[in-house]
């Protein structure tokens, strides 16, 4: 039997083909969804995003994806079905940003107390673009077979700051050190392109597939099952 | 701590690979995918399309290319070579590249990088400088050295000057710049270095250096005493005369930090 795809949240906010693809070439099917009821169902989602925080807010809002796509979060967070945000869907997860043109400072989804700030040490070149390593915080199924100061590709302005820094999962030195990876129960979030960092991105995403369909398990525990596709 | 990287750049005309020596020359090279799906195994950082064909038929090309890139390739990647307006940088961003680069259209109108980054964020937008050394009016001359801004593949002159153009080029939001120097280019001999200096000083960007690479130890310079954040090079790792790992190995005797896969 097929199994159901991973969704991947479309909501306007940047190109999601590479996502797809990645996903396919680490092993399992995952389908771009602008659908609320798609979120909803999918054995696990992806939440990516390129773009401004307000802009990204405003979409899911407007596309009535924001209660499933924070229920999904919150269900994650409890343990339950895998979420995995990218760049600006990691951003997304926390409270707030200071990434306002102007106005109030938008809100994000909450599921994680803390803000997104920009980086802003004198001489620092904003964004971020390239290659930098991760040290691990903790350990989690996700980062299976994946070594400590491994090179992932990175493309921001602002950075997420947990509240609780035992959900910092990986740590990054750009100007200062920030949260590059964030983890509890099964929500996990990069601020990196696991899609665009080569063999160790797919190993990421390889591994996130597993966790949803079952061979891995958020405990850590190694157990048979198959592999999803 | 954030790598220098090291970008393989493929030239590619009806959808084949092509390397010019110093823009003539052409020979061809195979399936640019295929190519650049190597370069990513090697451990290569980005890989560049530098598009030069020349039909009607191109945007459809570099689209197409873009398309089946991502299917094979997960590094990031830049697309560049004749684009002039919104709907094909669309395109081909959604086809899945990363980047596009900007070279001669503009310099005919340089709103153009204005309204790409404000639409699609200046980290996608990278500007493609070709410059030529200005010889000084006598040799005894005491200015300090500059740079003309060329176009059309560096056939044309445009009396714009190379470092008030990357200067422009950043206000307006590029998010880096490309810069290869027509002097050295296709010599094999080394990167343009005092030009690289003099930009990479200029803007606050990242600047890759193009143009000239022959040895590990020429990209190494480009990094060191040309304050570069990435290299560009093409024909010495398509013709194999050194592979990514070894180039990075190379940098990294050199204290540089690059991102080496075991």
């Amino acid at each position: 039997m097929r199994k159901r795809p991973v969704a991947i949240v479309d909501y306007g906010m940047g190109n999601l083909r590479s996502v797809v693809k990645a996903c396919a070439r680490a092993g399992f099917a995952a389908e771009s969804t602008d659908s609320p009821e798609a979120v909803r169902q999918a054995p696990g989602v992806i939440l990516p995003g390129v773009g401004a925080f307000g802009a990204a807010m405003e979409n899911l809002e407007r596309a009535g994806l924001r209660d499933p796509v924070r229920e999904a979060a919150a269900e994650a967070l409890a343990g339950g079905r895998p979420f995995l945000g990218l760049c600006l869907g990691l951003h997304l997860l926390f409270e707030e940003s200071e990434e306002s043109f102007g106005g109030e400072n938008p809100r994000g989804l909450g599921v994680f107390p803390g803000r997104v700030v920009r980086f802003k040490r004198e001489g620092l070149k904003v964004p971020q673009i390239g290659w930098n390593t991760v040290v691990f915080r903790q350990r989690h199924p996700i980062l299976t077979g994946l070594a400590d100061g491994s090179y992932f590709y990175f493309v921001h302005s602002y950075y997420a700051v947990p509240a609780d820094p035992a959900a910092v999962l990986l740590a990054t030195e750009y100007g200062a050190t920030f949260a590059s990876g964030v983890a509890r129960g099964s929500l996990v979030a990069f601020q990196f392109h696991p899609e665009k960092s080569s063999t160790t991105g797919l190993a990421l995403l390889a591994n996130f597939g597993c966790l949803v369909y079952g061979k891995i398990r958020t405990e850590g525990t190694e157990q048979e099952g198959e592999r999803g596709q | 701590m954030l790598a220098k990287r090291v970008i393989p750049c493929l030239d590619v005309r009806d959808g084949r690979v092509v390397k010019g020596v110093n823009f003539v020359n052409l020979k061809d090279a195979g399936d640019p995918v295929e190519l650049a799906a190597f370069y990513d195994r090697e451990g290569a950082d980005e890989v560049v399309f530098l598009d030069i064909t020349a039909s009607h038929e191109r945007r459809r090309t570099v689209v197409d290319l873009a398309a089946r890139t991502a299917e094979q390739v997960f590094i990031p990647f830049t697309v560049g070579g004749g684009i002039s307006d919104l709907d094909t940088i669309r395109d081909i961003l959604k086809a899945g590249a990363d980047k596009i680069s900007l070279n001669t259209a503009a310099v005919a109108d340089p709103s153009l990088i204005t309204r790409a980054a404000a639409r699609f964020g200046s980290q996608c937008v990278v500007v493609a400088i070709d410059a030529r050394h200005v010889m000084p009016s006598s040799p005894e001359s005491e200015a300090a050295p500059s740079w003309e801004v060329y176009v059309h593949g560096g056939r044309t002159p445009t009396g714009r000057d190379v470092l008030e153009w990357a200067k422009e080029a950043e206000r307006r939001g590029a998010g880096e710049i490309l810069l290869t120097s027509m002097d050295t280019d296709g010599t094999q001999g080394g990167y343009d270095l005092p030009l690289l200096r003099a930009v990479s000083e200029a803007v606050s960007i990242p600047v890759i250096a193009s143009g000239g690479a022959g040895s590990p130890a020429d990209l190494a310079a480009a990094i060191t005493e040309g304050g570069a954040d990435a290299v560009l090079a093409a024909s010495i790792f398509h013709y194999g005369t050194y592979t990514v790992r070894q180039v990075k190995e190379y940098l990294r005797s050199q204290g540089i930090p690059v991102r080496l896969t075991s």
